[in-house]
């Protein structure tokens, strides 16, 4: 799973996406997960990074998790998996 | 070292376009006390949902709208309206700040009668007034206002039997200019039935005809509609005083004053757009002293006001069970309260504040309660907080009807709380239990086995 290649993510939570000009907020943690997604983190990884810094169980966050990823995949955020095979 | 506080990841598109001028801003302040009591530390002890009643903003308010009407006009008197709010604890504080009793069954004259309420402070409104229930009303010189012929017809009867002569008034409905016009209960003032109502009470001079009652309705937003109101129940009094040279002692406006909730569909919150008890108080004021009563016999002006005067002393406090989203995407919370407790959400905007702290983040929310049935929402959509499963909520201004009208309906009702002007809380109702609902129920004898 990685970011579309083109999507800019400032510190501030300020996200845009040069191809259809929209720009998205998001709040610190989910900063993080999208440069831990950039670093090419694989979920399990993440899940560790986040666990050990926040109140949070895996259960609790795994769920969050999957939820974030599939909101950006409907706003087309994430590379498809034709697209990373090419 | 201490982990950082959890908020679930979120992103949302950023909208450009026209900005909203109704727009209001999300509750930036969480509310983590009630009258100086932890939120926390309430659920902690009292279990989650939990109803909390604020003993001194019942004061404050009842205070407030005692002033209004004290400050125009010189003879007022509240009696409390039970079904609004008939816990014992919260009738006790209206009886304790001088408001009489205005009940609607046997059942709430029992209640008055059973916290030591005087029958003759006692007012007798409803429809369905069993002849057991008049009974008592009678023996107790309680005021009964009568609501139709049939009622009329049965007190005429009762008071030859008890030999007694009570002391009434009736209900009278009218055109004030409002939609929709309640005309089911009482006489009607414009096709004559509540003339004809008052000359066959004084040609029978079986009863005391001591005042005459409307209640025009229910969230009222017009005052100007109670000014009419009350003009007419002056025109009334006067009629009878000229014809019978009977003085009626007193005009009870009923209720209806709107709260500050706000309607389904309104465009501005109720705190800004709803009448103040200064707008209503104007309204009725003026009506009845440029009527055309003598100076020295303006008569009692009583109002039976209840939503008004509750709402905002009672909160409902509850808990995310979960979070999902719909099949549009968009953010769902399950909360432990339903709308069998929470029978306003039917009508109301509820105001709904976290009880936590949280950041600036929010997402467009649909509240739903815990009841497996489709028609339980608390919020259609509301901008929250991100919240987390297991946090806490504070939904304001219930005090009116959810206390009365709440249903045993799949959960138990919950515990309520008064929390005293010293901020100390006092549990009021406690929270009902299987064996409280099995106990009212017989199984016959050929059901009891089956095999398990």
């Amino acid at each position: 799973m990685k970011l579309r290649k083109n999507v800019a993510v400032s510190e501030a939570g300020l996200l845009f996406n040069p191809v259809t000009g929209e720009s998205y907020s998001i709040n610190p943690i989910g900063v993080e997960i999208l440069n831990l997604i950039r670093d090419e983190k694989n979920p399990a990884q993440i899940s560790r990074v986040i666990l050990d810094k926040y109140s949070t169980d895996q259960a609790t966050f795994e769920k969050d998790y999957h939820d974030f990823i599939s909101i950006l995949e409907h706003h087309n955020l994430l590379e498809s998996h034709e697209e990373t095979k090419a | 070292m201490s982990k950082l506080r959890y908020e679930r990841p979120v992103i949302m598109k950023l909208e450009t376009g026209m900005p909203n001028k109704f727009g209001t801003r999300t509750e930036y302040q969480p509310m983590t006390h009630i009258d100086g009591v932890a939120v926390n530390s309430l659920i902690k002890e009292y279990g989650s949902p939990l109803f909390v009643i604020s003993e001194q903003t019942i004061r404050n308010t009842i205070k407030k709208a005692r002033r209004a009407f004290e400050n125009r006009y010189p003879k007022v008197q509240f009696a409390w309206s039970y079904k609004t709010n008939y816990l014992n604890a919260v009738c006790s504080i209206f009886h304790q700040e001088g408001s009489w009793a205005e009940v609607v069954s046997g059942f709430e004259y029992d209640k008055a009668i059973s916290l030591g309420v005087d029958g003759r402070k006692i007012i007798f409104n409803g429809p369905d007034k069993s002849e057991e229930d008049l009974t008592k009303a009678i023996n107790n010189d309680s005021l009964i206002h009568i609501d139709h012929l049939d009622e009329l017809y049965s007190i005429t009867e009762l008071t030859e039997k008890l030999n007694k002569r009570p002391r009434v008034a009736i209900r009278v409905n009218m055109d004030t200019g409002v939609y929709p016009m309640w005309d089911r209960f009482g006489f009607n003032y414009e096709n004559g039935q509540a003339w004809d109502a008052l000359n066959k009470i004084m040609q029978s001079g079986k009863m005391e005809l001591v005042g005459l009652h409307s209640h025009i309705g229910t969230f009222m937003l017009s005052p100007f509609a109670y000014g009419i109101a009350a003009a007419k129940l002056a025109e009334l009094a006067l009629a009878v005083e000229a014809k019978f040279n009977h003085e009626i002692k007193y005009i009870d406006m009923g209720g209806g004053f709107a709260s500050k909730n706000t309607l389904k569909g309104a465009f501005l919150p109720g705190s800004d757009t709803n009448p103040s008890f200064d707008d209503f108080a104007e309204a009725i004021s003026s009506a009845l002293i440029n009527s055309n009563f003598k100076k020295d016999k303006l008569p009692l002006l009583i109002l039976e006001t209840g939503r008004a005067l509750v709402d905002e002393a009672g909160y409902l406090l509850g808990s995310v069970i979960s979070n999902k989203r719909s099949s549009t995407g968009r953010r769902n919370t399950i909360l432990d309260i339903g709308v069998n407790i929470l029978f306003t959400a039917f009508w109301y905007d509820h105001k709904i504040t976290p009880a936590q702290s949280f950041t600036q983040y929010t997402e467009d929310t649909c509240l739903y309660g815990p009841l497996c049935m489709n028609i339980d929402v608390v919020r259609e959509s509301t901008n929250l907080p991100l919240l987390n499963k297991g946090e806490h909520v504070v939904i304001h201004n219930v005090g009116a009807y959810n206390m009365t009208q709440w249903m045993q309906f799949i959960t138990l009702r919950p515990n309520v709380v008064l929390i005293d002007p010293d901020e100390k809380p006092h549990l009021i109702r406690s929270k009902e239990s299987l064996e409280n609902m099995n106990g009212m129920e017989k199984v016959p004898s050929h059901l009891a086995k089956f095999n398990k």
